[in-house]
């Protein structure tokens, strides 16, 4: 754990992307493979199984201190993080540990199913040969979350430094459903990949949103424009008479979506497609709740099969005949898609989506006002010979996203952030007049500068009504501009409406709370996008 | 007739009514009796002073010409039906305790204190007492200070990296205490020690009164960009990230404060190094600091006042909150 917990140090100690990849490629040479495979699958996102609940962790933390609970509870808000508390408040150890990385794991893992006493002597025991910062990464281990400012993409680009292989390979061999339990160091990063797993997906090939002009992207001509959908964009795989669903985020999805099995009847394997996976009545998606119905939802009960049926709307071809595709240039690839998915059948649960013809930018702007009246969020922009690149670049995909809905509405309740947020309030609970009352629709948390949130800080402690554990209830004062991406009504919500994509535009430090929007206006709003 | 209290606690600040003067008061007030001379506990506008002749000089160069009058700690003064004391509270060279005995009955007022020992302040005395005010700035069992000569090498060993790496080390420090005690931990042997001028102030005048500090070179405003390869920049915490900042080129910025124990603060402050230094009293302090005044009754000011009290309360202490408008230098309310 020594050097792992060096190799954090170094990483949570410097600002800079440069210094960070160095310490990441120092320790990809010095640490055994056993160690850099699970440091590999820790920044990739790959969580270990978790045998031990925050419950019990806080419990027996508070026993080990010998301090109530409450009183670690009070401690929690204020570091933001349960696993650097604990590893605060426990005592000095006694003794050290020479246990690595990957020992420790093992140690966890073998914790798994254990009775309670067994597990709960084990992590003391633990903590008695871990100093903090040893500590505070154990209990990350346990409780699963290990987040840790590096991202994939750095950790990526660190690993092909050490290896000497390509930043896309390396992307393209850490996809899919591996686990440092299923392969070893050489198998994933360095063996031949001739016997890849028939189920790796694609790294997803991600676009920045367009801020400016599309004029300023050069002749028109250059450029291909499909809808951008509201749904989850996923890939589908077909290889080996088998199909799979991955979701961008390189979660498995197969079971969730039935409907896409019957595509090993309609196209060939050797095939991988890139899409939107959406809800579908036949001739035009269905609203994104119609969806999040479906989401989560392992077991898809029949009568949710056919009141929210999805499909894949394919925007890409990324594997043809077994080849991959990416380095062709996207006109090509389109082409190909096309050819391949024209002829299906309408039972089809893949259609491609459709590219939207446009001569000059001002006939595309005028169509992509048009977007909300087809169920789309806007346009996306694809220079039409740009190859499928791994991961979000700058330059040859763009997304140009309709503006969004805005309502002026007044903060009610406020309740302090996590990690580097803890201590600040940051997390707001908005509301809208109805009649002399104000009803909360909305929750937000980001879209103010830091410099904003230390000042409502401030402010929400002189102006604290009541306070409910960590919410407080403040003076209906403040006045925030709402942005949101779309309206939909919600039984479930006091005001009868949920928002998709809230957050703050800005702080409106002009308009006095009487001046908030009314609940009628979202009543309005709510109407005309469901005519 | 129920006696009044030896203190109470009023919106002008704390106030003893036998004595009729105010500790540590924030609005103007006759008679102050001062603990130490950070601007939230010695204010300005008050007609008489009474300080410690170890804050005089900093409360002279911060307060400019005031009527003010010193005791040596462990000296006592009779102030109308109160016998008043100064001991020593380890938090910057000169604060003290306050203690006031009124009828035998003694109250002490910490200010801000801490039991470490820094080498510069007179180490904090522990004064039985039947009541104490005591500050909670970290009264949460998180904070425990690691070994402050653990910390001078991490103090060291960053500015050796910086120079190796081609970065000026800018350290951020607060000019009155925090500054001298840091420079008091670096070793001087790596290079020349830069300070802003609102340190330079605080550490020549802790000098004069003999304070042991290495040999510093103010920044003056004109100063040529890049004095000096080798050298570590001591700075008030506002001046990083400002212009003034830019005349050193690369830099690698730190800050020494309790708060660094935190990770979530260390990265909302952006700063590469984050070193746990405080002049406050940690965890453990707290505790053993109010175990040894034998005090029945503790009124606990600025910090996680409603948390602490209750700590203290579920261990059989009888303990209220006071609300006062002391930040604590370490206010993390930045």
């Amino acid at each position: 754990m020594n050097r792992f917990a060096s190799l954090f140090a170094a990483l949570d100690q410097s600002t800079r992307t440069t210094d960070k990849v160095a310490a990441l490629v120092a320790y990809f040479y010095e640490a055994d493979p056993e160690d850099r495979l699970w440091t590999v699958a820790l920044f990739s996102g790959r969580r270990p199984r978790r045998a031990v609940t925050t419950t019990e962790l806080r419990n027996w933390a508070a026993d080990a201190a010998r301090l109530p609970l409450w009183l670690v509870e009070e401690s929690y808000p204020v570091v933001g993080d349960l696993a650097e508390t604990i590893a605060l408040i426990l005592p000095p150890p006694d003794t050290r540990s020479e246990r690595s990385l990957s020992e420790w794991m093992a140690f966890l893992q073998d914790l798994s199913g254990q009775p309670e006493s067994v597990r709960k002597s084990a992590i003391l025991d633990a903590w008695a040969q871990l100093d903090t910062s040893q500590r505070f990464l154990f209990n990350k281990l346990v409780t699963g979350g290990f987040r840790v400012g590096v991202s994939q993409k750095l950790m990526t680009r660190a690993l092909a430094q050490a290896t000497g292989r390509s930043e896309a390979e390396l992307a393209h061999r850490l996809m899919g459903d591996w686990s440092p339990d299923t392969t070893s160091w050489e198998a994933l990063i360095e063996a031949d990949d001739a016997g890849a797993d028939a189920s790796r997906p694609y790294p997803f090939c991600l676009a920045y949103p367009l801020e400016g002009d599309p004029g300023d992207l050069g002749p028109p001509q250059e450029w291909r424009a499909e809808w951008k959908w509201d749904g989850i964009r996923g890939q589908l795989i077909l290889r080996e008479g088998l199909h799979f669903v991955w979701s961008r985020g390189e979660e498995l999805m197969t079971d969730r979506f039935p409907e896409l099995a019957r595509s090993v009847d309609f196209l060939p394997p050797g095939t991988v497609i890139d899409g939107e996976i959406l809800a579908w009545d036949g001739g035009a998606p269905l609203p994104f709740a119609a969806l999040q119905r479906r989401i989560g939802r392992r077991n898809v009960p029949k009568k949710l099969l056919t009141e929210a049926p999805v499909i894949l709307l394919a925007y890409d071809l990324l594997e043809w005949q077994g080849k991959d595709l990416r380095a062709l240039p996207f006109s090509e690839r389109r082409g190909l898609l096309d050819r391949l998915l024209h002829n299906l059948p309408p039972e089809a649960p893949v259609r491609p989506s459709p590219l939207v013809a446009f001569q000059g930018w001002q006939e595309l702007a005028t169509l992509r006002a048009d977007a909300r009246n087809r169920r789309a969020e806007g346009l996306m922009l694809k220079r039409a010979g740009s190859p499928y690149h791994a991961g979000r670049r700058k330059g040859d995909w763009w997304k140009w996203k309709l503006d969004p809905h805005t309502v002026d509405a007044v903060m009610i309740y406020a309740q302090a952030g996590h990690g580097r947020r803890a201590t600040l309030y940051t997390d707001f609970t908005f509301a809208v007049w109805d009649g002399d009352a104000l009803v909360p629709f909305a929750k937000a948390y980001s879209g103010l500068t830091d410099a904003e949130f230390r000042e409502i800080t401030t402010w929400v402690r002189a102006n604290t009504l009541q306070r409910f554990g960590p919410v407080r209830q403040v003076r209906p004062e403040l006045v925030f501009e709402i942005a949101f991406e779309g309206i939909q009504q919600s039984p479930r919500h006091k005001s009868g409406i949920a928002l998709r994509f809230p957050r703050m535009l800005r702080w409106r430090r002009d308009k006095p709370a009487a001046e908030a929007n009314r609940l009628e206006d979202l009543k309005r709003l709510l109407d005309a996008t469901k005519s | 007739m129920a006696r009044r209290p030896v203190l109470e606690f009023t919106d002008r600040g704390i106030h003893c009514p036998a004595g009729g003067f105010h500790v540590d008061p924030w609005r103007p007030v006759d008679r102050a009796v001062i603990t130490h001379g950070h601007a939230d506990h010695a204010r300005s506008g008050h007609a008489r002073y009474l300080a410690t002749a170890g804050s005089a000089p900093i409360l002279r160069q911060r307060l400019g010409d005031i009527v003010l009058d010193t005791l040596r700690y462990g000296e006592t003064r009779q102030i109308g039906d109160a016998r008043v004391s100064f001991h020593p509270a380890g938090h910057v060279p000169g604060s003290a305790q306050i203690r006031v005995e009124v009828a035998g009955e003694v109250w002490v007022v910490s200010g801000d204190y801490k039991l470490q020992a820094d080498g510069l302040s007179e180490p904090f005395e522990p004064v039985r007492c039947h009541a104490f005010v005591t500050e909670s700035t970290f009264g949460l069992p998180v904070f425990r200070w690691p070994d402050p000569a653990q910390v001078a090498q991490e103090l060291n060993g960053w500015w050796r990296d910086s120079i190796a790496s081609g970065r000026t080390p800018v350290l951020g420090a607060y000019a009155l205490g925090k500054a001298q005690r840091v420079l008091s931990m670096l070793d001087p042997g790596i290079g020349p020690i830069l300070t802003h001028g609102a340190i330079e102030t605080s550490t020549e005048v802790l000098r004069r009164q003999g304070c042991r500090l290495p040999q510093t070179f103010a920044v003056m405003p004109d100063a040529q960009p890049r004095p000096d390869p080798g050298a570590l920049v001591i700075a008030p915490p506002a001046a990083l990230g400002s212009a003034w900042m830019r005349r050193f080129g690369p830099v690698s910025t730190g800050f020494a404060s309790g708060w660094m124990m935190l990770r979530g603060i260390r990265r909302r402050r952006a700063m590469d190094r984050g070193f746990v230094l405080s002049d406050h009293a940690d965890w453990p302090g707290l505790n053993l600091a109010i175990g040894e005044t034998g005090a029945e009754k503790i009124f606990v000011t600025h910090g996680y006042t409603d948390i602490f009290a209750q700590w203290l309360r579920s261990r059989g202490i009888d303990a209220d909150v006071v609300t006062t408008e002391y930040a604590g230098d370490e206010a993390q309310q930045e």
